[in-house]
């Protein structure tokens, strides 16, 4: 059955009509402005077209028009969830056009803040998509709970919650103290029976199960032909993770195991969330060990009217949702001739269709769920 | 045994229905209106002018150079230079804004002004309670709204301030130095100028007097 209704285009009704419904782009479901064209023959999925641009912004334009500088605060509204990681992956590509060294403190510290938003975003994205399962607010609010103490140190470290605009190219705009390094630790020290209690909450409960188990498989070839990155290309066993295939930042110090899935369907997704959150705990232990003292900003860095010689560099990390790339080419002057952000969400996204055909409809939810897309990041 | 899964969470959230009266790290609601958070040093908002002294007009720090204006990423601020000058804390003179509009509606806060500013001038504010009924006029701040005192930074981002205003301390005072430094310089150039003078043109003088008195 399955087989057959992949192959869309020869597809012929056995009975009945084939129904055409619209989901969103006002459906709660569907994590922001997003639109899915759905065909069903009764609850079954035919045919799904996402449909997305509702929250299109220009960012690209915008930050090719305005300094090198100005670029970073934009940079925290593409996926606001993620502010640190996105801004790093910016700021690395600026590095690596106009050749800027980081100091170490800076590369440590990067590496604590990217971590932590690792571990909320995983954390909020596992409690979307048990609500969106049905496991309605107790997950998301344990989930939130945590998330709110990680936001708190955020804010007093950047000054914003969620729009960080924290890092700069050569370092970082302001340094952490002593207190805020302890904060880190004690809540680090906390946070791994947070895991185990939320690991706990519904890992093993058999509804969910019969759920997630088989639901939305995305096949390890498929994945890797359509560029598939970042937990849900690992969920279906490729092992590739850009922490440690390019080592950028200081990675390559760490110890750290970058989990696998097996069969690459929503439970494995789920799985693959909290197996990272426990990595990512692993990865702060050892740099708040670690930090050294030392400035993090390289004071001969002109961050106003920063002019890299003409050329092109692609600055690319591993976001919590998959590979982010930034390519910028300069042409010598005060602002990018080409700014081009590879958004992770996007490209995930791009294989809903063949994860959902053959699903019941309400799995599409799940399904869309478990990709874990923001639409910040998407449209742009 | 199916259900044992179910049992198990049930028992995770029967301990944290019980932890939440007991345990202050599972109890985090803030009853908003009525408590509040405290908010962190760090903290931002939306940028403010500062000034010195009593008076918002006199002491106003900005000198209408316009960087915060071109850097802005959102470009929600309104700069106009004045014609005229006034004399500035070290007693340089320098222009003042004739028109200082910040959009707030436009303003992302990412603070990039006043990391460009080179004159501690512009500042962010903490102030989050700020919805207004007017959708244009109420969230444009022009310059008498967003004129505050070197106090209120000081209160409300006191580690900031004091460094701030002990780098401006030390500015102000070098610079009093060196006008010193300068005037002192001025004045024994002057006294030398005056003493050759004095000493210099007297043979001129004579000679022509000596001139006149030989025709």
């Amino acid at each position: 059955m399955r087989d057959a209704l992949l192959d869309r285009d020869v597809y012929e009704p056995e009975e009945g009509e084939i129904m055409e419904v619209s989901m969103g782009p006002h459906h709660p479901s569907t994590h922001g402005v997003f639109r899915m064209d759905v065909k069903l023959e009764g609850e079954r999925v035919v045919k799904l077209k996402p449909v997305f641009g509702y929250l299109h912004r220009n960012h690209e334009k915008i930050a090719e028009h305005g300094a090198y500088l100005s670029a970073i605060p934009y940079t925290d509204r593409l996926d606001y969830l993620c502010s640190m990681t996105n801004n790093w992956g910016y700021v690395l590509a600026v590095e690596k056009l106009a050749g800027i060294a980081v100091p170490e403190r800076a590369e440590y510290l990067r590496v604590i803040v990217a971590e932590l938003t690792r571990f909320q975003n995983h954390a909020g994205l596992i409690g979307f998509l048990l609500q969106d399962m049905g496991a309605s607010g107790t997950p998301l609010m344990y989930a939130f709970r945590e998330r709110e103490k990680i936001l708190d140190l955020f804010e007093s470290l950047s000054g914003a919650r969620m729009m960080c605009n924290y890092m700069r190219f050569g370092g970082l705009r302001v340094d952490a103290t002593k207190e805020w390094l302890d904060e880190v630790r004690a809540l680090v020290g906390r946070l791994p029976q947070f895991v185990d209690e939320y690991e706990a909450l519904l890992r093993a409960n058999e509804i969910l199960l019969a759920r997630t188990q088989g639901t939305g498989v995305l096949p390890r070839e498929l994945a890797i032909n359509t560029g598939v990155t970042g937990p849900m290309l690992r969920a279906s066993g490729v092992n590739y993770d850009i922490r440690k295939v390019d080592h950028y930042g200081i990675y390559d110090r760490f110890t750290f195991k970058v989990p696998l899935g097996e069969h690459g369907d929503v439970y494995d997704r789920y799985m693959m969330r909290l197996l990272e959150m426990r990595e990512t705990l692993k990865l702060l232990e050892q740099a708040l060990h670690d930090i050294p003292e030392g400035p993090v900003m390289d004071p001969k860095v002109r961050l106003r009217g920063l002019r890299p010689k003409a050329g092109e560099a692609y600055g690319r990390i591993e976001s919590p949702k998959g590979e982010l790339g930034f390519f910028l080419i300069s042409d010598g002057s005060g602002n990018p001739y080409r700014y081009r952000v590879r958004p992770p969400s996007m490209i995930n996204l791009t294989i809903l269709e063949d994860m959902c055909v053959g699903e019941n409809i309400a799995d599409t939810v799940i399904i869309l769920g478990s990709v874990d897309i923001v639409l910040g990041e998407v449209d742009r | 045994m199916l259900g044992e899964g179910i049992i198990q969470g049930l028992v995770e959230t029967a301990r944290n229905f019980f932890g939440s009266y007991t345990e202050k790290n599972r109890l985090v609601t803030v009853q908003y209106p009525e408590e509040r958070h405290e908010l962190p040093e760090a903290s931002r908002n939306f940028p403010f002018l500062l000034y010195d002294g009593k008076d918002p007009e006199a002491g106003l720090r900005c000198v209408a150079c316009q960087i915060c204006e071109k850097e802005c990423p959102p470009r929600c601020i309104h700069i106009e230079k004045s014609k005229d000058k006034k004399p500035d804390f070290v007693g340089k003179q320098q222009a003042y804004p004739a028109v200082f509009d910040i959009d707030v509606s436009v303003c992302m806060s990412c603070q990039i002004c006043v990391e460009v500013c080179p004159f501690d001038a512009i500042r962010m504010d903490k102030v989050y309670e700020l919805s207004t009924d007017d959708r244009f006029g109420g969230l444009l701040y022009t310059k008498k709204e967003l004129a505050k005192p070197n106090e209120y930074y000081q209160k409300i981002h006191p580690v900031e301030a004091a460094e701030t205003d002990g780098r401006r301390v030390k500015e102000a005072e070098e610079a009093k130095a060196k006008a010193a430094a300068a005037e002192a310089a001025a004045k024994a150039k002057a006294a030398s100028a005056a003493s050759a003078a004095a000493s210099g043109p007297q043979p001129v003088v004579s000679d022509a007097i000596a001139k006149e008195k030989q025709s």
